[in-house]
């Protein structure tokens, strides 16, 4: 069970594929338009339930709850080896390698 | 009563909110027909340059270091003819608070909500100035709620957005997070209804005189260290605020003979809408999918008028490919120790070039750096788009540059050729947009509306006229 109070994440559908009247190439008339956001959970719940939140300004939101305590898993990605060929390329053409 | 908030209700309301939202109403500026009163618009911040130079002096924003790219310029020389190959220099932008010129724009927006009244603001945008805005608002102690199109269906992040919306939240605001999609007007109008923040749109008149700074500085640090105002001012294109604002505050500082190079990214043939190919792009701004919308229709944005009129400034309009971009990027670290993300480097990779075109006494600015972190870096962007099944490798982007298909890294820096576009084409569709949505029946222009084109496209009325007749 999620504690009221805890730090959250939700997840809501905006609009249904079928409610969006943008125009829209034809892969993103099929997706819903989703959305998420995060806040303090205002009462217990489980992971899938409907809950509501209180944002980080102060609004209240409500979605799904999908994540507790989220955090952020970007990073500096894996080794691209054309990099340090760069690297290499460069400065032999400035400064001639290692001579 | 609850208002209705359903997608129709809340789009019909969308004037009032907008009006609201920004304290300021845009039809005092309207003819009626297709010109507007732009300088009026521009006036009506009611803020000269030095105040604005003094709100920015608060808030850590500006006065920013012009530093001369010697090893670069040295190594643009080598595929130069013989006294050829300007003096290039780059306005560390990086050094404002938050890591970008967007501070600027963000500075002008947040004070002005506070002078106001207002309690929040908002801002719709997937770049840096979601982090401007959230970092002036922390400074300046108002609310701040930042709505971006982060994720495509499938829930993936772009990391370069990801990152931004890190930034936001490390600076205390809210961040709302959307799929791929126009309908991100719908929730930013919803959250503007129900809070009354202010709209701290990037194309209102505050943003836009927040970049004049830019401008003015570049020419006085220009005449201090050079004695001369630049020959050419590069500035990477996206919403167009950056050269419009820079242009501007030139002009302000008398340096009238400086050509204004905008650029971009050239990633035709990706659609800016679609689920699929929002992943497939491998850098998520100064690209031609905002780039040339936004210069050809300046006010599809989130005002009913944009400040940002790109072509009004634009001398020349030039394009340079993903996979040059990061190369300089990475041979910015190299040879002149200065990480720097990739999006800041779109204008870099096209002054290298077009410095090869200049005398040696010649100088070349680029107007901008970014911060670089995880996710908005070389490494991160190359790795997913590898991931996402991009092929990258070693060509001549020239020949075999790809958008959404491959990334062609420059086989040696003689291969970084920016690509002439064709800005009269720009022009033209300009003025064919702007007649079709104020006034279609060309019979009705009048003198003020056909002076007004010309303004607009930086061009006479007899171009203007000449365009009119293929309508």
């Amino acid at each position: 069970m999620v504690k009221k109070g805890e730090w959250v994440r939700i997840h809501s559908i905006v609009l249904k594929a079928d409610e969006r009247t943008a125009k829209l190439p034809d892969d993103t008339q099929k997706c819903d338009l989703e959305m998420w956001t995060k806040g303090f959970l205002q009462e217990d719940a489980e992971i899938g339930d409907q809950v509501t939140v209180v944002t980080a300004v102060g609004r209240k939101e409500t979605g799904k709850l999908i994540e507790v305590n989220p955090y952020w898993k970007h990073s500096y990605g894996t080794f691209v080896p054309e990099l340090v060929q760069i690297d290499r390329q460069l400065r032999e053409i400035m400064f001639g390698g290692d001579q | 009563m609850a208002l209705a908030k359903d997608y129709a209700s809340v789009m019909g309301r969308s004037n009032d909110i907008m009006k609201e939202a920004l304290g300021l109403d845009y039809s005092e500026f309207e003819s009626g027909s297709v010109a507007f009163d732009y300088e009026a618009l521009m006036k009506s911040t009611g803020y000269t340059l030095e105040e604005i130079n003094k709100i920015q002096s608060r808030t850590a924003v500006g006065n920013t270091p012009l530093i001369e790219l010697r090893n670069l310029s040295a190594l643009s020389r080598k595929y130069a003819k013989p006294g050829y190959g300007a003096r290039i220099f780059a306005k560390d932008e990086a050094a404002n608070a938050s890591g970008s010129f967007k501070a600027r724009r963000a500075a002008c927006a947040v004070a002005h909500a506070k002078k106001l009244g207002y309690k929040g603001v908002i801002a719709a945008t997937s770049g840096n100035y979601g982090a401007a805005v959230a970092s002036q608002a922390a400074m300046q102690g108002l609310k701040c709620i930042v709505v971006q199109e982060c994720f495509d269906s499938n829930g993936v992040g772009q990391p370069e957005i990801v990152e931004k919306a890190r930034a936001c939240e490390a600076y205390g605001a809210e961040v709302i997070q959307l799929t791929v999609g126009p309908e991100l007007f719908y929730t930013f109008l919803s959250v503007l209804e129900d809070t009354g923040y202010f709209n701290a749109s990037l194309y209102s008149p505050f943003g836009i005189a927040g970049i004049e700074t830019l401008g003015y500085e570049i020419a006085m640090q220009c005449r201090e260290l050079l004695g001369k105002d630049p020959e050419m001012v590069v500035c990477t294109n996206a919403g167009g605020g950056m050269i419009t604002g820079t242009a501007r505050g030139l002009i302000k500082a008398g340096a009238t003979n400086t050509q204004m190079v905008a650029a971009s990214i050239n990633l035709t043939g990706l659609h800016m809408a679609s689920d699929v190919q929002f992943n497939k792009k491998s850098c998520t701004t100064g690209h031609t999918g905002f780039g040339v919308p936004y210069a050809t229709d300046p006010d599809h944005s989130d005002v009913p008028r944009s400040a940002a009129r790109p072509l009004r400034y634009m001398d020349r309009y030039v394009t340079v490919t993903q996979g040059e971009v990061m190369y300089m990027t990475e041979a910015l670290a190299n040879l002149e120790g200065l990480e720097r993300g990739p999006a800041g480097n779109t204008a870099l990779a096209a002054a290298f070039s077009l410095a090869q075109e200049l005398p040696e006494d010649a100088v070349i600015v680029i107007s901008e750096t970014e911060y670089t972190g995880a996710g908005k870096h070389v490494q991160p962007q190359m790795s997913f788009a590898r991931e996402n099944g991009i092929d990258i490798h070693f060509g001549n982007p020239a020949e075999e540059d790809k958008p959404g298909v491959n990334v062609i890294l420059p086989k040696d820096p003689g291969c970084i050729k920016y690509k002439e576009a064709d800005i009269d084409h720009f022009r033209a569709s300009l003025i064919k947009k702007a007649v079709k949505a104020h006034c279609p029946d060309v019979a009705k222009l009048t003198d003020a509306d056909l002076n007004f084109l010309a303004e607009e496209t930086k061009k006479d009325v007899a171009f203007v006229k000449e365009v009119l007749k293929t309508l």
